[in-house]
């Protein structure tokens, strides 16, 4: 008990040597810096409205930077602007704008080097190389921030969000938008992406490689150059996303590359050239998805295996299925598909004949691309309907033995 | 020559199919617009139904019609007039009408759902397939005087066009699958007016992005300003040849 009290007071004591320091035109610390080397850790610095012009912002003590009314911290396109060295740290409520840009540095609005627990939050940043850079940190939060540029090449601009080699990090509620890529992970694990929007980003919304057991869930991902990149990667849960819009020669909803042991539920995939390209990946569990009015619903390798897709919806897409060779070894049982023509005598809204999802005309263009050139012909049609009746070019057991009459409710 | 192509056409409106085309037009592309949800995947739809009907109706009823004014046209021939303006008059005319047709039945729905430059554009390649397939026409009548192989012809080469055509293409690319042939392939399909009004129409939509390498390849190609000049033109000689042929026929024909 003794010892409990002494603890108590000894802790009280240290937070009571807690200051706040106000910095601002009016205030006791004119510039940012002048505070930072006057603080002591676990201080507050409260950034009165106003614009700083301090070029590189190091933050080496546990301090909390919060804005009132969004300051302007300017880094001139020559600074990164705020770098924070020491766990501990909270950046809230701060507008940041025009970091440098360099390609050998990554300078950026806010970047954290290898530390814990700093939460970045309420923050906008306009016009930034990189905008949020989280580098080897631990239990890192990122939430609620507006980051945004308008950049029109890829190599002229950074990634919004970008973490690398971290884990337990928490990408929540933000918005993106404009940056090469709107997050990027690599070598991130046991972390979480909860719903961002990210839009009109030049290359991918997510960009997501060498990052297992993370989780991204209720995000939304609209009109970017590529979509949605997902690599080289285990464990991965995908909930209740939105893909949109990634409209394009060479843009996915969603581009899964050799992943494994992951699960896919709930996801909508609307107007995309190609809903979702499957590479080489394998044991993926796709149920309760929508894909709807895409391309190609879904381009699946034949270098997959496992991949077991059910209950999902799948209408209005050009083409539904799209695979590379004859060799099937995933399952395709138990979805509901809108070109299906069969008929359920029972009535268990389950169809009596078995589906074949792949049309004619999708596996010649996978083998001759420039067949393409004869999309719509009334031709095509006609081989079309006689494939469906007679397959001979389709293989056999792609195949859906239990296709749903109803679209399911998703 | 005016007073022949008022012959004409008042003849091809007394004839009453024309309008009946025209209403199955109209009724088409109504339907068409009203059951998609979007006017892009309308103007998809009614692209197919058009690039198969129009000249399925254009080269029939024309040829059809040439032959049933066999008679009329020898009374013409009695008369002090050049064959060069007879047998123009009867191209207007039949032209004037099935366009006008075309217009009334697919262009208004169209105007009124798809006011873009791919609707502009369905239209200019409606009117053209139209003027291409009567031209079509007059080519087989002017063949021969047997009314069952110059029918038969008509149809045989709707047939080629609409059909047979793009299996020779599939084939071809299937042939050639080893070589580069996205070029030549583009140069080929060139050669088929439906093709070509097909991919014009295509370029002007979203699903562009799906033709892939060589829809790329199109589109740098046709999608500037002296590929659409190309465009037209070639479109425009196959209104031209296959009239200018007939119409050389016709000068030395004896009747």
């Amino acid at each position: 008990m003794k010892y409990f009290v002494a603890l108590t007071l000894v802790a009280f004591s240290v937070l009571s040597h807690a200051k706040t320091l106000q910095v601002g035109k009016n205030f006791p610390y004119k510039t940012i810096k002048e505070a930072l080397a006057a603080s002591e850790n676990s201080d507050t610095l409260i950034i009165n409205p106003g614009l700083y012009r301090e070029g590189n912002i190091v933050i080496e003590k546990a301090v909390s930077i919060i804005g009132v009314n969004l300051p302007i911290i300017d880094g001139e396109h020559k600074y990164e602007v705020i770098s924070v060295k020491s766990s501990n740290v909270l950046v809230k409520g701060l507008k940041v704008i025009n970091s440098g840009i360099a390609t050998l540095e990554d300078p950026c609005g806010i970047k954290v080097y290898q530390s814990e627990n700093v939460t970045i939050r309420e923050n906008v940043l306009i016009d930034n190389f990189f905008a949020i850079y989280l580098m080897s940190s631990i239990n890192c939060t990122v939430e609620q921030n507006y980051v945004s540029a308008s950049a029109t090449e890829e190599q002229a601009i950074g990634n919004g969000i970008h973490c690398w080699k971290s884990k337990d990090l928490k990408i929540i509620n933000n918005f993106i938008k404009g940056h090469r890529d709107g997050i990027y992970f690599e070598f991130v694990t046991h972390s979480v992406i909860w719903r961002n929007i990210s839009k009109r980003n030049l290359r991918y919304g997510l960009h997501f490689m060498f990052s297992n057991d993370d989780s991204y869930i209720g995000n939304v991902f609209e009109e970017n150059g590529a979509g949605v990149a997902v690599m080289y990667t285990k464990h991965v849960k995908m909930f209740n996303n939105v893909f949109r819009e990634n409209w394009g020669d060479a843009a996915y909803g969603l581009l899964l590359k050799e992943i494994s042991d992951s699960q896919i539920q709930n996801n909508k995939f609307t107007n995309n050239t190609t809903g979702i390209l499957i590479e080489g990946s394998s044991r993926i569990q796709m149920s309760q998805s929508e894909l709807k009015s895409n391309g190609w619903g879904i381009k699946i390798s034949a270098s997959c295996e496992d991949i077991n897709l059910t209950q999902n919806n799948f209408l209005s897409n050009t083409f539904d299925i799209a695979t590379n060779g004859s060799l099937v070894l995933n399952n395709f049982d138990g979805n509901y598909w809108d070109k299906y023509e069969g008929y359920d005598l029972n009535r268990d809204n389950v169809g009596d004949v078995p589906y074949h999802p792949l049309s004619l005309f999708s596996v010649i263009v996978e083998r001759m691309p420039s067949a393409m050139l004869l999309f719509r012909s009334f031709m095509i049609t006609l081989l079309d309907k006689s494939e469906k009746i007679l397959p001979s070019l389709t293989p056999e057991n792609f195949i859906d033995n239990k296709p749903f009459m109803k679209p399911l409710a998703i | 020559m005016l007073r022949i192509l008022k012959y004409v056409i008042r003849d091809i409106l007394n004839n009453k199919i024309v309008i009946a085309y025209a209403l199955l037009l109209a009724v088409l592309s109504w339907s068409m617009f009203s059951l998609e949800d979007s006017s892009s995947k309308g103007v998809l739809s009614l692209l197919n139904i058009i690039l198969l009907n129009v000249p399925l109706v254009s080269v029939i009823f024309s040829t059809i019609y040439i032959y049933n004014s066999g008679e009329f046209i020898e009374l013409l021939l009695s008369q002090p007039i050049k064959r060069s303006k007879i047998w123009s008059s009867f191209y207007l005319g039949l032209c004037i009408s099935l366009i006008v047709a075309f217009l009334i039945g697919a262009g208004i729905p169209i105007l009124v759902y798809s006011p873009d430059s791919t609707g502009l554009m369905m239209i200019v390649v409606g009117v053209l397939i139209t003027a291409i397939f009567v031209s079509l026409a007059f080519f087989s009548a002017v063949f021969t005087r047997d009314k069952a192989k110059g029918i038969g012809f008509a149809i045989m080469l709707w047939l080629f066009f609409a059909l047979l055509f793009d299996g020779l293409v599939l084939f071809l690319l299937f042939q050639f699958a080893d070589y580069p042939i996205e070029k030549a392939m583009v140069g080929i399909t060139a050669l088929s007016p439906i093709d070509l009004s097909r991919i014009m129409v295509l370029l002007h939509l979203d699903v562009s992005a799906m033709l892939g390498y060589t829809g790329a390849i199109f589109k740098e190609f046709f999608g500037t300003l002296t590929g659409m000049i190309v465009t037209f033109s070639l479109l425009g000689l196959w209104v031209l040849l296959p009239f200018w042929f007939s119409l050389w026929r016709f000068k030395k024909m004896d009747l």
